[in-house]
């Protein structure tokens, strides 16, 4: 019978991002400042 | 029980500045993002570079104002991380990934012409070699070698120099090398890189 099946059937998997993704994110935010200013935008990042 | 706040509440608490929601969002919609990342990309370290570069959007564009909440916050990440994932694959498309195996080395076939760290070593060492065997020479064949070889003049300009005919600075230099071999062989000398 003619394989019509894709080779990679069934990727689904549950998977997390890792604690230090989500740190990073987390202190990406914390550090980043957005001001904007007569219609100018500024972005700082005080790390 | 405790009831757990609504992505729009989330959403405003965070941009009002409260950066708890934000980690509640992020831990929230964590295993669906990723999963869903991870379903188009099939490897775990891209999934984390485009799961990080879509939260990194979403801060930007929530810390802009630049968000319009119309209750669809999930939705809109996902589309993010779609676009993400299509950009990781255009990208990969104008410059193809080598992965190497264990039955084949790029770097077999792939190299720049310098030399190792070892065989840099031991040119030098034979060079070094070479200069004190031309020592040994007599004086008018050492004259004409040194600089042919290492000044790069032509034979032309060697019996200019020398005040000799090109014959002679030819015949100089045929015996300059041939006196080098002999010492060479008479010391069993071995240079070789």
């Amino acid at each position: 019978m003619e394989q019509i099946y894709p080779r990679q059937q069934n990727q689904c998997k549950l998977v997390k991002a890792k604690p230090e993704s989500i740190q990073l994110l987390l202190q990406y935010s914390k550090t980043l400042n957005i001001v904007n200013h007569k219609g100018l935008t500024f972005e700082n990042n005080l790390n | 029980m405790q009831l757990q706040a609504t992505d729009p509440v989330l959403v405003q608490n965070y941009i009002n500045g409260d950066e708890k929601a934000l980690e509640i969002l992020i831990n929230k919609h964590n295993q669906r993002l990723t999963s869903f990342i991870y379903s188009k990309v099939l490897d775990r370290e891209i999934t984390e570079d485009i799961f990080q570069d879509t939260f990194i959007k979403v801060i930007k564009t929530l810390k802009r104002g630049a968000y319009n909440e119309e209750g669809k916050f999930l939705p809109w990440v996902m589309r993010i991380a779609h676009n993400l994932i299509i950009d990781h694959f255009r990208k990969n498309k104008r410059m193809p990934k080598f992965q190497g195996s264990e039955d084949f080395n790029i770097f077999s076939v792939l190299g720049d012409d310098k030399l190792d760290a070892e065989r840099q070593l031991i040119k030098e060492q034979i060079e070094e070699d070479l200069t004190l065997l031309i020592e040994e020479l007599p004086e008018d064949q050492k004259e004409v070698l040194v600089m042919r070889i290492y000044r790069d003049m032509s034979f032309k300009e060697i019996a200019e120099n020398t005040d000799v005919s090109i014959n002679t600075a030819l015949g100089r230099m045929r015996y300059a090398l041939i006196n080098l071999r002999k010492i060479i062989e008479k010391n069993n000398i071995v240079l070789t890189n």
